[in-house]
């Protein structure tokens, strides 16, 4: 089969590099000779060691099949929302909402996921084909902000974004779209499919961008966050993604598999 | 094996910020706003130390049902003791000397009950660290802060929410000669409170 040589080779080449990275970390061991360059080093061996743990893990569940993928995936979701649940503010009323999220919701996706075969088709797509959503969807919030300012007039949805406006949506997505069709290599489209879906794209992660600033006009914040200068939270700058993303997935599916 | 189970529910990462873990005698005082809070200081505790240390513990919620009268006894060792209609008989302070006595380490919570709110605050210390204190002044008394446990299981519920609890471990306190009630309690109150502080 196709993805167990593709398995096998990611496996030969990570087994590769975490063995050269083993045998340097043993050999800086015996060369370190000041206290300070002898702490880095047991560092950088516990981070190689927990590098062989973690790859080992995951090759396991690869070779061991989906349903053994999925719940170490479903694991780490699981982690990833209790740290996250963990520094973010809650509130005592949220207790059985957090309970269902941990011990409901995300069992029931994964269900989901292991039923219907999702995660393998995942990997039939080339990764670049994401990069296409991601490159496609940013572009396009910077040219709808670009011709929002060169000819904006009419606005969009004055309540929720005073900043969108019509021009600036058309220009931006009918830029975007040229630049999707333009891009049709490097996906399995042709360039007509290309256009087609950076349509469909663009229009989703206006959407996006919509519905995010209503939950933050919502909350009465401006910026999900300040972690990016100039741009807010991380979230500010993925919004337009989430819905996308999803969406793209979900045709390529219906069409090329 | 309890133990194990309780800090995987928890996630509860001790953290030895003014002393180290050790045999000696030891009273391990913190703020209280979970039932899981006697066993998480408990479960935090490396094995050895662990063995020896007795949570002091509600004898009405306890002795409630037989798992819980199983885990108070059997597992957590605790040191069960009433709150209401106290008499010379029922003393809480008599069963934690006799603890105290047979060479045991304690958990005790000087709020007496939990705190509904961790963010107004601990409730006023009750002077029973202060007798303790005074008449076992070979006993540490350390300053424990727990983290995010009324989060977990808060007053009034029984489903928990697996967040990650932190348990700090402070420098431990010594009454001062001629220190009086208020300003020992008030003291080892804010000891715990700073630990808090420590943590953000």
């Amino acid at each position: 089969m196709i993805m167990d040589q593709g398995i096998a080779a990611v496996g030969c080449g990570i087994l590769g590099i975490l063995l050269a990275a083993s045998i340097i970390g043993a050999v800086l061991s015996r060369t370190a000779s000041s206290d300070q360059a002898r702490a880095t080093v047991a560092n950088l061996n516990a981070r190689v060691r927990a590098w062989w743990m973690m790859c080992a893990l995951v090759f396991c569940a690869l070779i061991a099949g989906t349903i053994a993928t999925t719940i170490l995936f479903a694991l780490l979701s699981f982690l990833a929302l209790r740290e996250f649940i963990t520094l973010a503010p809650t509130r005592r009323a949220d207790h059985h909402t957090l309970f269902w999220a941990f011990f409901i919701i995300i069992p029931l996706q994964y269900w989901f996921v292991a039923s219907r075969w999702y995660g393998m088709m995942a990997i039939f797509i080339p990764v670049w084909a994401f990069l296409f959503v991601a490159i496609l969807v940013q572009l396009s919030d910077v040219f709808q902000y670009v011709w929002g300012k060169l000819l904006g007039r009419h606005r969009i949805a004055p309540h929720l974004s005073p900043n969108k406006t019509w021009e600036g949506f058309l220009g931006g997505v009918a830029t975007a779209t040229g630049i999707g069709a333009a891009l049709w290599w490097m996906t399995p489209f042709t360039p007509l499919h290309a256009a087609g879906m950076a349509l469909i794209i663009t229009c989703m992660g206006f959407c996006g961008g919509i519905v995010m600033s209503a939950i933050k006009r919502d909350a009465g914040v401006k910026d999900f966050g300040a972690i990016i200068a100039g741009h807010g939270g991380v979230l500010d700058r993925i919004d337009s993604l989430c819905f996308a993303a999803p969406v793209f997935f979900h045709l390529v599916r219906y069409q090329y598999t | 094996m309890i133990a194990g189970l309780i800090r995987l529910v928890t996630g509860a990462q001790a953290r030895w910020v003014g002393c180290t873990p050790g045999l000696r005698q030891r009273i391990y005082f913190a703020n209280h706003s979970s039932n899981l809070d006697g066993p998480t200081i408990w479960a935090s505790l490396p094995n050895q130390v662990r063995a020896r240390t007795r949570p002091i513990a509600a004898r009405d919620y306890w002795e409630k049902g037989p798992l819980r009268r199983w885990l108070a006894h059997a597992v957590f060792h605790a040191v069960l003791i009433s709150r209401e209609k106290i008499t010379a008989g029922n003393n809480p302070l008599v069963a934690m000397e006799t603890a105290l006595a047979e060479g045991a380490s304690l958990i005790i919570f000087p709020e007496g009950t939990r705190t509904v709110d961790e963010d107004t605050g601990m409730n006023p210390f009750k002077p029973g660290l202060w007798h303790l204190a005074r008449r076992h002044p070979e006993v540490e008394l350390v300053p424990v802060h727990l983290e995010n446990l009324n989060r977990i299981l808060p007053k009034g519920d029984v489903l928990l929410v697996p967040l990650l609890a932190a348990v700090t471990f402070g420098t431990p306190l010594l009454l001062q000669e001629g220190e009086d009630k208020l300003a020992f309690l008030e003291r080892a109150r804010g000891a715990v409170a700073a630990l808090a502080v420590e943590e953000a």
